[in-house]
């Protein structure tokens, strides 16, 4: 089944990518732009590499993972929440100092064999044909993807405190008028982005590729950056736009392979393309975008009292 | 007083000065440029084995220094020039973007040695080198054809470069010189190290029947997809028989080191000049990793194949050899000169894929 085989491998490939969306999204829902995502991620993959290696348990690297990517995004909390750093340029710096981090850490686990964290089997439902292995047979991260998405969707529409913090994304003066505090949600909200992006991190090191490789997220953190917005801020559309994203990705490596005569620079740049140009179509409606950016984003906030 | 403490200080500063400089030119100072870092598993690791195989050997009379990750650019020109102005007399700039940047800082700095790995430019004081991959990638092709059952085996290839290339037309005629019928699938992953691509390039071949996987990119996620798959394949820069003990096949292994020894003993002779030097399997620049998870008569004709190359019986470009477009390109008994080759730009018949141009 060739159809089944590419299912499998997109869904490997998007779900880094929905995760890191998933959080990010939640951090900027909160009018906080961290474009740290591609450092946070790389940490979170070598964190969970190295202690799925020294353990022996790659359940232990995955809460690692995501240990980590929280833990390093409470520096870039700290910065521009604090200390009101420009939050362009820390996110900027985080990304650069986690890719120069996380290559000094790993040096020693260059080449060793990774720890695979194994699909969950449940009997029954797993052997189903054809939807039993894409549905019921995968490993937990892919779960937990969609739970976040769920989990994600319910907090930020349907729950007060999600109310409150869309409240601090679109302003931020008036939400501390209200007496709401305005600085720990953020710091919470970036740390929720932080954790996701380490969890998609441990998912490259230990599921996608059991390998640590310098550089590993190879730009993956971008392209979750670039999904957010290009989904103007809403779960669903993330989810959609990292499967349409893998989709197109696994199905030119399979055009080539048939031997299609189609330029393979051009092919390479399909999925980039293909993911903005639908991305933009289903979000062209102007009043809707308008609704859902966070008006703050990106706004430094100083409490002034 | 105050004046005669200075002076003296002044004095002892210049003695250590002096002393220290004099050390320094004992031992003459070996440097490395990497586009990558030393631990990236592939192309710039097998350069830092060869530094440190050269350290080992020539360790009382030389000392090496390195700077890595400099990128292919304005910065790689900068890099260059603080290794040339620190003190080294042999610089090896160790990739092909390195190359005018080599030549440039070369005529700043006349008594320095510069050499440029894959290069064409040369000069009084810069030399270059290359090994022949391609030797390497056509015994590979003649294992493929022997072991798959498919007859078809997948290519995970970079960039479209004449290096790639070539590795990619060698590969084919090896395989067809035992099957003529052997095909290929070629992908263009477009990048040399992303685990995540590489992986997924790998699925897809193998999804698509292929069962023998081949690379030209460097980290090991082909070889781990493979071993998922049950299938078999190929090794790239390193040897990767960790990824895939019940795997792989061969790799293709470069051996720098005993490169740089012979340089830097010329160095120290005084008998160094600037050449163009495109070594092979019989000069150690590059090696084959033990045949493995193959049954004896084809190991034993891999290995025949390695001892009539490496003793020049056996040129893996001889004709009679058409173009993808059916076009003659070799006459039968003729060989391919080294310059077609290092420009190559075009497939041989047999290839199924469109040359990205």
């Amino acid at each position: 089944m060739i159809l089944e085989a590419i299912i499998l491998t997109v869904i490997t490939a998007a779900t880094p990518l929905v995760v890191a969306a998933l959080g990010e999204l939640v951090t900027e829902r909160s009018g906080v732009l961290n474009l740290g995502v591609e450092g946070m991620m790389i940490m979170g993959a070598v964190g969970a590499f190295a202690v799925a290696q020294m353990t022996g348990n790659p359940y232990l690297g995955l809460l690692a993972g995501i240990a980590v990517g929280a833990l390093f995004s409470l520096l870039f909390g700290f910065l521009t929440l604090t200390l009101v750093t420009n939050q362009v340029a820390t996110g900027l710096a985080l990304t650069i100092l986690g890719l120069g981090a996380s290559g000094m850490i790993g040096e020693t686990w260059v080449g060793v064999p990774g720890i695979k964290l194994q699909a969950i089997y449940i009997p029954g439902l797993s052997d189903i044909p054809v939807i039993g292995p894409i549905l019921f047979h995968q490993d937990i991260v892919f779960y937990l993807s969609i739970a976040l998405l769920i989990g994600v969707n319910w907090f930020l529409f349907r729950s007060r405190t999600g109310l409150m913090l869309r409240a601090i994304g679109d302003n931020h003066g008036s939400a501390h008028a209200l007496g709401i505090d305005v600085l720990r949600v953020r710091y919470l909200s970036v740390m929720f982005g932080g954790a996701c992006a380490g969890l998609a991190g441990a998912q490259l090191s230990l599921v996608y590729t059991p390998q640590w490789v310098e550089d590993m997220s190879a730009g993956r953190g971008w392209i979750a950056l670039a999904l957010v917005v290009f989904s103007s801020w809403r779960p669903w559309r993330v989810l959609a736009g990292g499967y349409l994203f893998g989709a197109v990705t696994i199905g030119q490596l399979h055009t080539q392979a048939l031997g299609v005569n189609v330029p393979s620079q051009f092919l390479s740049a399909l999925p980039y393309a293909a993911t903005v140009v639908v991305l933009v179509l289903i979000s062209r409606n102007r009043r809707t975008t308008l609704i859902n950016t966070p008006a703050s984003l990106g706004k430094p906030f100083v409490p002034d009292r | 007083m105050r004046k005669i403490a200075l002076a003296l200080a002044a004095t002892a500063a210049t003695l250590i000065g002096t002393a220290a400089i004099a050390q320094a030119a004992d031992k003459a100072k070996i440097c490395f440029i990497y586009v990558g870092s030393k631990t990236d598993g592939g192309y710039s690791e097998g350069h830092d084995r060869g530094r440190q195989e050269l350290e080992k050997a020539l360790g009382d009379k030389i000392e090496t220094a390195y700077l890595e990750k400099v990128p292919e650019g304005p910065d790689a020109e900068r890099a260059i020039e603080r290794m040339a102005r620190s003190g080294c007399s042999l610089v090896f700039t160790t990739s092909f973007g390195f190359m005018d940047a080599t030549i440039k800082v070369a005529q700043k700095f006349p008594k320095v040695k510069f050499e440029h790995a894959t290069g064409f430019k040369s000069a009084e004081n810069v030399g270059t080198y290359n090994a022949r991959f391609y030797e390497g990638r056509y015994i590979q092709g003649v294992i493929a054809a022997k072991m798959s059952k498919t007859g078809v085996a997948g290519y995970i290839a970079s960039f479209p470069i004449p290096e790639v290339v070539m590795g990619i037309n060698a590969f084919v005629l090896g395989a067809q010189s035992v099957n003529p019928d052997f095909k290929i699938k070629v992908v263009w992953a477009n990048t040399w190290a992303d685990p995540g691509k590489e992986a997924d390039a790998a699925k897809a071949l193998a999804d698509q029947g292929v069962d023998i996987l081949t690379q030209h990119t460097d980290t090991t996620a082909p070889m781990q997809v493979a071993a998922e798959r049950g299938i078999h394949a190929f090794g790239q820069a390193s040897d990767m028989i960790a990824a895939g003990p019940k795997t792989q096949l061969t790799a293709i292994v470069d051996t720098w080191g005993a490169y740089y020894i012979k340089r830097t003993q010329a160095l120290l002779d005084g008998t160094w000049k600037s050449e163009q030097i495109w070594d092979g399997l019989k000069d150690g620049i590059l090696t084959m990793a033990p045949y493995t998870n193959m049954p004896d008569d084809v190991k034993k004709l891999a290995e025949e194949t390695e001892a009539k190359i490496k003793s020049g019986e056996l040129h893996p470009f001889t004709g009679p050899v058409k173009k993808q477009d059916g076009s003659e390109w070799l006459k039968a008994g003729e060989k391919s000169d080294d310059g077609t080759l290092l420009g190559m730009n075009f497939y041989v018949a047999g290839v199924d894929d469109k040359l990205p141009q």
